[in-house]
């Protein structure tokens, strides 16, 4: 759904609203799946991404997003220098992800301590992005929730037993979708959420012994 | 919010409405946020989108390339135009303005796009500070243009990468077609009749920036962008009408975009960024910024 908000901005530092302001956002939503800072990325852009991405600032609003930068934050002038300043280990590359791929796509994958995970995500116009792979599970997150990611073992009645916990928190659930790769396969959890979901419910859905992982991804747009 | 042009048409003439209004009541259910806080954020990006004209009227802009900048102010300071009068002049200097900001790294309000960004704040500001029309007034416009811009995602795409730059200026022309239409006193269907007339001049407009970078030619098709869509707002509150539905010109313009090659998508490969002197610029200009990185 469209919003009003996304068309009437985001309020960004220029030059492109797909190139700059949907690649910081990507990279913002990206932060999340390390739950902060990476100590190293590599970056595989495709199409428009790689063909014009250095006269946008692409590699610099990638690295602001991961950084913790938003769209309108000056720093992402420089966020490259700034990466390099506090030490981290970043890598471009262009790359072809698939033929029918959407001209502004990217995947990027971070490492923060003993985490490895990645997303490819793409920039869709005016702003707006969707993510549409995350750790090799398909995926449909655009940013404009909060939203929660999770892996689980595939047993019965966990996705009532997660809502139940949702709601004890008092977290409403706006969608959720699920996908396996196999029966009795590991289960892949997105969650959008209403509000932003506080320490509280990630440390009761990491009590559960049946979740492998799960992290929040943090709201980008309107 | 709506899909068609003519669904908020139908309705806001059903109620009584203004596109604006109804516009805002889809905005507040679909994201359960009060109407006032919706027009305090669309208030918000106008004080940004002043700021961005202000700024780059100035003059003293250089983008990062230096293929671009300063010719708001020639713009603004030529009195004697010889063929406009100073409301039609001064809009392009105001689109001209705020996409040399842009092209400097500064801070605007994407509206649809960074690239498209000039077309509305220079149509609209200029329009009102010409006839005295007030802020309140302003952020209705935004509003509808917002309606406009959303139908315009939904149908066809913002993206020059996608649909080339009649995605990107040529919406934004629709968008503040129909805005300023509606802020003059014009009815929601004169409103359909300018987005129309708007984005029907701009059908097939390809995305070829030199060297990939949003400077030129897109300065100044966000100033041509803005003299399209002041013919369009001067034909349809003429009560000229335009036979296919804005809806419809939308549609075209979403397939012609998925026909479009990809040298025309925002990939610099075709258009101005392949002629000779558009590969020599772009080469003498992306070695420059690699050393001002350095």
């Amino acid at each position: 759904m469209v919003s009003l908000l996304d068309i009437i901005g985001p309020v960004m530092v220029g030059p492109s609203s797909s190139h700059t302001a949907g690649a910081c956002r990507i990279g913002l939503l990206a932060r999340g799946l390390v739950g902060g800072t990476f100590d190293r990325a590599h970056i595989e852009l495709h199409g428009s991404f790689a063909r014009t991405g250095e006269g946008h600032g692409t590699d610099k609003a990638i690295i602001g997003g991961l950084l913790g930068f938003r769209p309108d934050d000056d720093r992402l002038r420089t966020a490259l220098d700034i990466a390099e300043h506090e030490g981290l280990t970043f890598s471009f590359e262009n790359t072809t992800i698939s033929d029918n791929a959407h001209p502004n796509t990217v995947r990027i994958t971070l490492d923060r301590g003993h985490r490895h995970h990645s997303l490819i995500g793409e920039s869709i116009g005016a702003g707006r992005i969707r993510i549409t792979e995350i750790d090799g599970y398909s995926v449909e997150v655009n940013g404009s929730h909060h939203t929660i990611v999770l892996v689980a073992e595939d047993v019965k009645g966990s996705v009532a037993r997660i809502a139940t916990l949702l709601a004890d928190d008092g977290v409403n659930i706006a969608t959720l979708r699920l996908s396996r790769q196999q029966r009795g396969g590991d289960a892949f959890m997105v969650i959008e959420v209403d509000e932003a979901p506080g320490e509280q419910v990630r440390d009761d859905l990491r009590a559960l012994p049946w979740v492998r992982w799960t992290h929040r991804l943090d709201k980008v747009s309107a | 919010m709506y899909r068609a042009l003519a669904d908020a048409i139908r309705d806001a003439d059903a109620q009584g409405k203004t596109l604006s209004q109804v516009a805002l009541e889809a905005e507040s259910a679909d994201q359960a946020r009060p109407i006032s806080e919706i027009r305090d954020a669309l208030r918000r990006a106008l004080i940004v989108m002043r700021g961005a004209v202000e700024q780059g009227v100035v003059g003293d802009l250089k983008s990062a390339s230096g293929l671009v900048g300063g010719d708001a102010a020639k713009l603004m300071a030529s009195s004697n135009g010889p063929l406009s009068n100073s409301l039609f002049r001064d809009v392009l200097a105001r689109a001209l303005a705020v996409q040399e900001v842009n092209a400097a790294m500064g801070v605007i309000v994407a509206a649809p796009t960074a690239g498209g960004a000039g077309v509305l704040p220079a149509v609209l500001t200029g329009i009102a500070a010409a006839r005295g029309i007030g802020e309140d007034a302003l952020v209705s416009a935004l509003a509808t243009a917002g309606l406009i811009g959303a139908v315009v995602a939904e149908r066809a795409s913002l993206s020059g990468a996608e649909g080339g730059c009649q995605a990107e200026t040529g919406a934004a022309a629709g968008m503040a077609a129909g805005a300023a239409t509606e802020m003059l006193g014009g009815t929601p269907s004169q409103v359909g009749h300018a987005v129309a007339l708007a984005q029907q001049a701009t059908l097939g407009l390809i995305c070829d920036p030199l060297g990939g970078l949003v400077e030129l030619p897109c300065v100044f098709r966000n100033a041509t962008g803005a003299a399209i869509a002041m013919a369009a707002i001067e034909m349809a509150l003429a009560g000229v009408t335009f036979a296919i539905p804005a809806d419809e010109v939308i549609d075209v313009m979403g397939e012609i975009g998925r026909e479009m090659d990809v040298r025309y998508r925002e990939t610099a490969g075709g258009g101005l960024a392949a002629t000779p002197t558009g590969r020599r610029l772009a080469r003498a200009r992306l070695v420059q910024i690699k050393r001002s990185d350095a």
